[in-house]
């Protein structure tokens, strides 16, 4: 019987599509954000009020996981931009491979914004790199501010944390203030920001923080990004 | 429940080690888990009992090694393990400290007989 030493990343398949995939971004100066939550936090409505923001000829695109169903992709068709749902057919999280053949029929030099809506779920889409800039986590005030400690995989690598549905603090018992110092023990160094899609508080915040990440990437040499 | 995707990714790994190693039997796998890699030991266990039974690498057995986190303080670049999400510099006091393990999710080792 012998020992044969392996020193190999599980999901090394995943990580070399999705280094491809971050090498073509960079590429193509396209800033690319995995969005993750768990279901119904808000990611659909607050890429609705992403797009509905931006002026048209924007360059800007979404692809959207779901397990079942293309009413997502529907909802966000709407507003002008390329849209493409992935129907995952039951994984519970998007993988590398996915994006990269939602993308196989798209222009990359048409685009610099690509905004990725992972499948709602705080657990399995941790795991998964799909080549973005940063995964962008949204926690809404209808869950517990205990989320961040209970599904630390997924606070501890989101750059951004979007606190959403502020709109409802009056009516739940969710602690701003516990719920901030969760995510920090995780990921001391986390942004984090509120928002309301319903009243447009925050939404500001948002775009300006989208537009900085955007200008960042133009300003970079792609091969400086990598 | 994505462990079983994962055990799928371990057994994928086994069989192109096979294809390179005509006649070796596997016997066991050596897996690094850490404790902020998002996959639960257990279920990844169940998972790669399921697809390992009555498949081709039965009856390779699976071994966890779990990893907790580890953070380093930058101040007095004393290394600890992190214990209730406190990323605190026990010496120092510092709470600026940067994580160095604890996110693993690699295959370490496979034992086998060779023909």
């Amino acid at each position: 019987m012998s020992k044969l030493p392996l020193e190999k990343k599980v999901l090394s398949e995943n990580d070399r599509i999705a280094g491809e995939l971050r090498a073509r971004f960079a590429d193509h100066g396209i800033l690319c954000l995995n969005l993750v939550s768990s279901p119904g936090a808000g990611k659909t409505t607050l890429l609705e009020r992403t797009l509905e923001g931006f002026s048209h000829g924007e360059r800007v695109a979404v692809l959207t996981g779901d397990i079942q169903t293309d009413n997502d992709a529907r909802r966000l068709a709407r507003f002008g931009f390329s849209v493409k749902q992935i129907t995952t057919g039951g994984a519970c999280h998007l993988d590398a491979r996915m994006v990269e053949r939602a993308l196989a029929d798209w222009r990359l030099e048409e685009i610099d914004l690509l905004l990725v809506e992972n499948v709602g779920n705080l657990v399995c889409p941790a795991s998964y790199d799909l080549g973005e800039a940063a995964k962008v986590v949204i926690l809404s005030v209808a869950e517990g501010e205990d989320k961040p400690l209970k599904y630390p995989a997924m606070f501890f690598r989101a750059e951004l944390l979007v606190l959403s549905k502020i709109d409802l603090l009056p009516y739940v018992p969710f602690n701003m203030t516990s719920a901030r110092e969760n995510a920090r023990r995780v990921h001391p160094g986390i942004e984090m920001m509120e928002v309301s899609c319903t009243t447009g508080t925050g939404l500001e915040t948002w775009r300006d923080w989208l537009e900085t990440r955007r200008r960042a990437i133009r300003r970079e040499p792609a091969k400086q990004v990598r | 429940m994505h462990e079983l995707s994962i055990a799928n990714a371990i057994l994928d790994s086994v069989r192109a080690e096979g294809a390179r190693r005509p006649g070796t039997r596997f016997l066991k796998v050596g897996v690094r888990v850490g404790e902020l890699s998002g996959v639960a030991p257990d279920s990844l266990s169940f998972c790669f009992e399921a697809l390992v039974h009555g498949s081709d690498l039965a009856p390779l057995a699976l071994e966890i090694e779990t990893r907790p986190r580890r953070q380093r303080c930058p101040e007095c670049d004393q290394t600890f393990r992190v214990v209730d999400f406190d990323v605190t510099c026990p010496d120092c006091g510092e709470t600026e400290t940067r994580c160095i393990g604890g996110d693993e999710l690699e295959m370490v080792y496979l034992e086998m007989e060779e023909p």
